[in-house]
């Protein structure tokens, strides 16, 4: 369990100290600066272990959280929590910066005393947290409300309050992936795998009960009996959406293989379990409903192919090509090349025909930038790089190139097929729900070996 | 960073100021990347630099460097900043070059160069610059490149006096560094004349330099005596005023007195009179301006004139000569007893202790004792009161003994934990070596486990028991003394161990008393068997089996008590067995039997105290040496005496012997009982045998003979042994020959695999006879002793040998310069060619060292080569000289051939010089296959169907030596009746028949 929860500035200041077990001693404030903030080499591990005590950091932008524990806990569990208690953060205050924190600083530990109870997290989920930590100041409840919150956060349903109302009942889908790709040289695909998201906003009255259908190979197949069924009835769904905001489901790609995922709280899983149904009553407001990762059949959406060539020991030419690999009708944004340079680099001549590109010598690297970028292009880059002699007689070791990007699709070839909801309660039917997906892929850790 | 005014760079400290300023590593990481692309491109583009920028450049480089980044380019640059003739230039560039251009750098070569330059020019601020560059990194490529110059520099008439001073200082950093590298030449001869150079700081520097030089060579510099002895009394009359820069408050040149004061101790007093008178003169005033009121208040001034005594004192008692000045010493360090400042108590202590050690001031210290006895109770620094107790040790003689020992007995009640167990030893030693009467000895000893019987380690009892069973007339107070103890309700371990120890020896002694009857006894010792370890239990054990013998009349309770579960099934298998095997001891045998084997130990061979021992090994420097000596003579307790064999074992009984007999007759005529002697656990039925008869003590004669089972038994098994065969005649019984060889061959066989292997025939005798063993064998044991066991394993392969010797130390200590060497006898050397592998200085306690020997044979020989190892063995050297086994027959290699090719060849080979015949009576019954065996280990074949007579054996084979190859034919003819050989050896080289066939005879 969580012996106490700190957080540092930039410097190793302290700016939120929060014990909640005897075993934890001032000084382990201090042991976590000297040893890790103020460490002669960096410290990579998140974990460190100072005098059997175990430190779990992250660190986000300049701030350090770290959680301390004596005992032998759960590390993925800690730094979920973590990672929890920023979201929660962010939805407070924004940005999770030195300033906000110390502007903010009643509000954290009043946060810090909800989500952590002896050190056992608790609900950290932001919208029933907002409804008891307000950042009004504490407002006294009445008698009713108290009741309600305590029945609610103790209830079977700790996520949805009763009596929600909307006027227009509306759901936003996100499908956010991140493509990571390590290729060689010679174009072949050493490792990629895809890490994808759905983020819904849901804004729907009553205690709604939905159901998801995804292009998951299992589930699809699971569902072979009924599937004539499923047609028809999402026939309609699928004719919603596509003629709004998506395209229409094409029929050359059926269905991927998700190697795992792991689902909101919200999902029922007994009934993932046995039915293979993703159905769920929705949090109000913004939640992450599912996460998955697939490897296999991931559409690359960018391929590099650099060529390196030394001539002689005080020169360098490289030349890198970036082909675009989607339908020309789709447009990416944000895309990045960044070309690393030898340590000796002493003067770039850089010339590219589309994007801006630059020698940053504070990162000794190209950084080349395309605002936007059709499918089925190809760019291309040429770089000399002067290098000066040193009496170092180590090889340059030469990192692979790395990208970054943004593509309207989803490349792992995922599909959110329906997304239906139920309130017998209440008076709206599936139909009258306003449905909205966007499918959004980004890069992760997108390298070419050179 | 040299921020001179109108000189400063700005880019530097805008750059710093920017670092400075960075919010987070990743920032400073990036500002330093960019500045360093910024040099890049500035080094790389236009070589138009000019010094100014270069400057900068390298400083910010180094400033980087200094973050902790690596700095891979710009050395070049730096390195031209050398050749500038600006100041700030040359020194960035010199700074550059110490801090990040390594010895094995590339550019050295230059540096030295510039380095050169600079010493040769003019510039005095130049030459500092290079001095000091190369003092900075004073690597061995400096010290050659440059040691003709800087001695230049230091003994040339126009060299200014810093400059003098810095090179004087250089040079004796490049002497520390590489010692060798800096040629010895005539600057050497005019160097000490430096100490009596004008200006005070180029002697101090050269003080330094030259003590440095005498503690290589002292006879060469032996004039620096008088010089230095009149340089000192210069200093020492000259009044404050004279000196000038040189005055620290109020005390003239305080580091240069000091440091001619330590150069002087180099030397012997000296011997021309005038010298000695002047230097007398030189202590005397200084001893005499201790005394004069202090001039200023300032600790700055005590320090430097303490600094200035203390010396001083240290060199009275060096010179160890004069009585009237030693006397004054000491006066004066009794003064310091009661100063208020605690170094100057600490170090005070610390010389007395020293000047206790000398016969003049002996007395002297002596008359301080009420003082350090009251600094050891009052004072507040452990670490002073530890040389108290230091110093109360090496004051201590027989007239004062028994007051410091009752002294520091009552402040051990009291003292720090950290110095018990040391205080503890001191007592013990001082009660043993000047006790007159012994029952004092005994009371001190029990006090002290009384008092602090934690800290009393093993050797102190030990100890108290070997004096008390050698010496009679104590025997009975000591029973009744620990009896006395023992009656406490809360007694230590120690004390039960002493006590069950002493009653079940010498309890019949007190049994008259009825106060102190047998059962009593008995009841006592048990009352307190639960409460002890495992070890002492079986001690305890052992005395209940003592008191059957002593006191037959309680023989029924202790059989009760062995019989218990407690004890016969004791989860604790030594116990278990103790208390079966007495209880059939005691059940079984009669009185007499009994008697004899429970009979009162006999005396302990005397040898060196092992806690004195002890003492060395916790703190080398504590025991001073040769006072020990002097005492040990001097004294007439019989217990002191230095031996080799330094025992730490405890007194493991030697009553062994005389139960030996008994032993047999039990195993001969087995009584009607389940008494066996395998049925315990231990390794061999020789340790089992201890197990019963040892009267023991316990644990650690446990870890003894599982020692002996394990290949690394070494030093403990040896120990036991060792102890054994020098009191053999002094053991009672006769017959008990057998048992100890039965004990000697079962270390042998055991210990031998431990080295590599090899079989050990039997036991390993004089030199001479191991070699022999080797004629016909490659591995095995070629020399052993109580320190070192020597093993050798070899190969052969037609003229070339390789031979591996191995040294391994039996004894717990380490043995110091370690040195072997070979040498060849006669001619030699022309024959065999040896290549012998170094081997290390040291060898560990119980560690075993390999050396490699390569050996080609050039020709025939007759001798062997002649190894002599030399060792340092707690302190005394020891030497051995053994043969190492190569003999000519190792590159014989076996040749196979059918009858006619061997008669053939036999008969070419008729010439009288290729022939040697003899006629051996054999050592041994003829058997046919051990003498093939024999043949085979000589390294030829055994021809099989060649003679008509299948008891003759015929042998062929060919000698490979570098020159050439050389057939050797051999017939072996026993007669088994008149248990003679005839054998016969022709060869086609002269000579070579007669060596082989003489190597051959010893064999048969």
């Amino acid at each position: 369990m969580i012996g106490g929860l700190f957080i540092y500035n930039h410097k190793g200041e302290v700016l939120i100290s929060r014990v909640y077990r005897d075993d934890i001693g001032r000084n382990a404030v201090d042991a976590f600066r000297v040893n890790v903030i103020h460490a002669r080499q960096q410290v990579r591990s998140p974990v460190t272990n100072i005098a059997r005590t175990s430190f779990f950091h992250i660190k986000r932008s300049n701030i350090w959280l770290a959680a301390v524990t004596k005992q032998n806990v759960n590390a993925a569990m800690v730094f979920e929590f973590l990672h929890k208690m920023t979201d929660v953060m962010a939805a407070y205050f924004g940005k999770v910066t030195e300033e906000n924190i110390k502007n903010n600083f009643v509000l954290i530990y009043e946060i810090l005393d909800e989500i952590l109870d002896f050190g056992y997290p608790q609900n950290t989920d932001t919208g029933i947290l907002k409804t008891f930590i307000t950042q009004q100041g504490v407002k006294s409840q009445s008698k009713e409300e108290t009741s309600q919150i305590t029945s609610q956060v103790t209830g079977q349903i700790g996520w949805r309050r009763e009596g929600i109302k909307y006027r227009r009942n509306e759901l936003f889908l996100d499908v956010l992936e991140s493509v990571n790709l390590l290729m060689s040289p010679q174009g072949q695909v050493l490792s990629a795998h895809v890490a994808g998201r759905i983020v819904m906003k849901s804004y729907l009255s009553g205690m709604p009960e939905c159901k998801f259908g995804i292009n998951d190979k299992v589930l699809m197949e699971s569902k072979g009996g009924k599937s004539g069924q499923d047609d028809t009835r999402g026939g309609g769904y699928v004719k919603n959406t596509s003629g709004l905001y998506s395209k229409p489901s094409s029929s050359t790609k059926t269905s991927i293989a998700i190697d795992d995922c792991q689902f909101h709280q919200c999902v029922k899983l007994s009934k993932f379990e046995t039915e293979h149904s993703i159905s769920f009553i929705p949090p109000d407001g913004e939640f992450e409903l599912m996460r998955y990762r697939t490897t296999k059949d991931i559409s690359l959406p960018f391929r590099t192919i650099p060529l390196v060539r030394e001539v002689g020991r005080q020169k360098m030419e490289v030349k890198v090509v970036v082909k675009s690999n989607f339908k020309p009708s789709l447009l990416a944004q944000k895309v990045e090349v960044r070309i690393p340079t030898p340590l000796n680099t002493s003067g770039v001549q850089v010339i590219c025909m589309k994007g801006k590109a630059k020698y940053k010598a504070s990162e000794n690297a190209i950084v080349w930038k395309i605002k936007r970028m059709g499918g089925m292009k190809e760019c291309q880059l040429s770089a000399e790089i002067e290098l000066l002699n040193t009496n170092d007689k180590r090889k340059w070791t030469r990192p692979p190139i790395s990208m970054n990007f943004e593509v309207p699709f989803a490349p792992s070839g995922f599909k959110v097929r329906y997304l239906k909801v139920f309130e017998p309660k209440l008076n709206y039917s599936d139909h009258d729900v306003i449905k909205w997906v966007r499918y959004i892929g980004r890069s992760g850790l997108y390298e070419t070996r050179c | 960073m040299p921020t001179v005014k109108g000189d400063g760079m700005r880019g530097l400290a805008v750059f710093i100021s920017d670092i400075r300023n960075c919010k987070s590593k990743e920032a400073e990481i990036k500002r330093i990347n960019k500045e360093l692309a910024n040099i890049r491109s500035k080094f790389k583009g236009d070589k138009t630099l000019d010094g100014y920028q270069k400057k900068k450049y390298v400083c910010k480089l180094l400033f980087i460097f200094l973050l902790g980044h690596d700095i891979d380019f710009g050395h070049m640059e730096a390195v031209n900043l050398l050749s500038s003739n600006r100041y700030t230039e040359k020194q960035i560039g010199y700074l550059f070059i110490s801090v990040l251009i390594g010895a094995n750098n590339d550019l050295m070569k230059l540096v030295i160069q510039a380095i050169r330059n600079d010493l040769a020019g003019r510039n005095p601020i130049h030459i500092t610059l290079a001095l000091q560059c190369v003092a900075n990194i004073g690597s061995r490529e400096m010290a050659e490149g440059l040691s003709v110059d800087i001695p230049k520099l230091l003994v040339s008439g126009d060299t200014i006096d810093s400059v003098k001073q810095s090179a004087a200082l250089t040079l004796l950093r490049l002497l520390r560094s590489s010692p060798d590298s800096i040629p010895m030449g005539e600057w050497m001869s005019r160097i000490i004349h430096l100490l009596n150079d004008q200006h005070m700081g180029v002697v101090t520097a050269a003080a330094s330099l030259i003590e440095n030089l005498v503690k290589k060579n002292p006879e060469e510099y032996k004039g620096c005596v008088s010089l230095a002895v009149s340089r000192l009394s210069r200093i020492v009359t000259s009044s404050y005023t004279d000196l000038q820069d040189y005055t620290y408050y109020f005390v003239p040149a305080p580091w240069l007195s000091v440091k001619l004061l330590r150069l002087l101790q180099n030397y012997p007093p000296p011997e021309d009179p005038a010298v000695k008178t002047r230097l007398s003169e030189c202590l005397e005033t200084i001893l005499n301006k201790a005394q004069e009121p202090p001039k200023s208040k300032k600790v700055q001034h005590s320090n430097a004139k303490n600094a200035v005594l203390f010396e001083a004192i240290n060199l009275i008692i060096h010179m160890d000569s004069d009585p009237n000045l030693l006397v004054r010493a000491c006066n004066q360090l009794g003064q310091f007893l009661q100063h208020r400042e605690t170094n100057l108590r600490y170090l005070a202590l610390e010389s007395m202790c020293l000047l206790a050690t000398s016969e003049f001031s002996h007395e002297a210290v002596k008359k301080h004792q009420e003082t350090v006895i009251t600094a050891l109770k009052t004072e507040r620094d452990v670490s002073v009161r530890q040389r108290a107790v230091d110093l109360l040790y090496a004051m201590c003689d027989r007239t004062n003994a028994e007051e410091i020992v009752g002294e520091m007995l009552e402040y051990l009640e009291s003292a720090d934990y950290s110095i018990r167990e040391e205080m503890v030893l001191k007592v013990a030693i001082l009660a043993e070596k000047y006790a007159v009467d012994y029952t004092w000895y005994v009371d001190v000893i029990l006090n002290l486990i009384r008092i602090a019987g934690d800290y009393v380690s093993e050797e102190v009892w030990y100890r108290v028991i070997q004096i008390v069973i050698n010496r009679d007339d104590v025997q009975g107070y000591a029973a009744k003394t620990v009896f006395e103890a023992l009656q406490a309700p809360a007694c230590h371990e120690n004390m039960v161990k002493v006590g069950g120890y002493i009653l079940g020896e010498f309890g019949n002694l007190i049994a008259g008393d009825p106060r102190s009857g047998s059962a009593v006894q008995f009841q006592l010792l048990h009352s307190k068997y639960h409460l002890c370890s495992p070890a002492t239990r079986g001690l305890l054990l052992s005395a209940y089996i003592k008191f059957i013998n002593l006191f037959p009349e309680i023989k029924h309770i202790i059989q009760d008590v062995l019989r218990s579960d407690n004890n016969m099934r004791n989860a604790d298998v030594e116990l278990q067995q103790r208390s079966i095997e007495y209880l059939q001891l005691s059940s079984i045998t009669t009185a007499d039997v009994l008697a004899t084997v429970l009979e009162e130990m006999p005396p302990f061979p005397e040898r060196e105290s092992s806690i004195l021992a002890k003492l060395k090994k916790k703190k080398p420097s504590s025991v001073p040496e040769g006072s020990e000596q002097k005492e040990t003579t001097a004294s007439k307790i019989p217990a002191v005496q230095m031996s080799n064999n330094v025992d730490i074992a405890p007194p493991t009984s030697i009553n062994l012997m005389s139960q030996a007999d008994e032993l047999v007759s039990f195993s001969e005529a087995p009584p009607p009982s389940v008494f066996t002697f395998d049925s315990g656990p231990a390794p061999s039925a020789g340790g089992q045998s201890i197990t019963l008869q040892g009267f023991d003590v316990g644990e650690s004669s446990t870890d003894d003979f599982v020692d002996q089972g394990s290949p690394q038994g070494g030093s403990a098994s040896v120990d036991l042994l060792g102890l054994g065969s020098p009191t053999q005649p002094t053991a009672p019984s006769v017959g008990s020959g057998g048992l100890l060889d039965m004990f000697d061959t079962l270390t042998s066989h055991s210990s031998a695999p431990a080295t590599n292997g090899i079989d050990l025939g039997g036991l390993s005798g004089g030199a001479e006879e191991a070699f022999r063993k080797f004629i016909c064998k490659n591995n095995g044991v070629l020399f052993e002793n109580d320190l070192l066991q020597i093993g050798v394993k070899s190969e052969y392969r037609e003229d070339l040998g390789r031979l591996w010797v191995f040294y391994g130390n039996k004894t717990t200590f380490q043995l110091n310069a370690f040195l072997v060497d070979v040498s060849t006898p006669g001619n030699l050397s022309e024959s065999l060619s040896i290549q012998q592998k170094p081997v290390g200085g040291e060898v560990e306690a119980g560690a075993q060292v390999k050396q490699q020997f390569n050996m080609a044979c050039v020709q025939e020989f007759a001798e062997a080569p002649v190894m002599t190892i030399q060792f340092l063995y707690s302190g005394a050297q020891q030497k051995i000289s053994l043969k190492l086994p190569v003999v000519l027959n190792k590159y014989i290699t076996p040749a196979e051939m059918d009858a006619n090719t061997f008669f053939t060849r036999w008969k070419a080979l008729n010439s009288p010089s290729q022939e040697c015949q003899q006629i051996i009576k054999a050592t041994s019954p003829i058997d046919h296959e051990q003498v093939k065996a024999k043949l085979i280990g000589f390294s030829v074949s055994v021809l099989e169907k060649v003679d008509p007579n299948a008891e003759n054996f015929v042998s062929a084979g060919i000698l490979y030596t570098r020159n050439q190859q050389v057939g050797i034919l051999l017939r072996l003819e026993p007669n088994k009746q008149a248990q003679m050989y005839r054998l016969t050896v022709r060869a086609s080289r002269d000579k070579v028949a007669k060596i082989l066939c003489d190597l051959m005879q010893t064999q048969l």
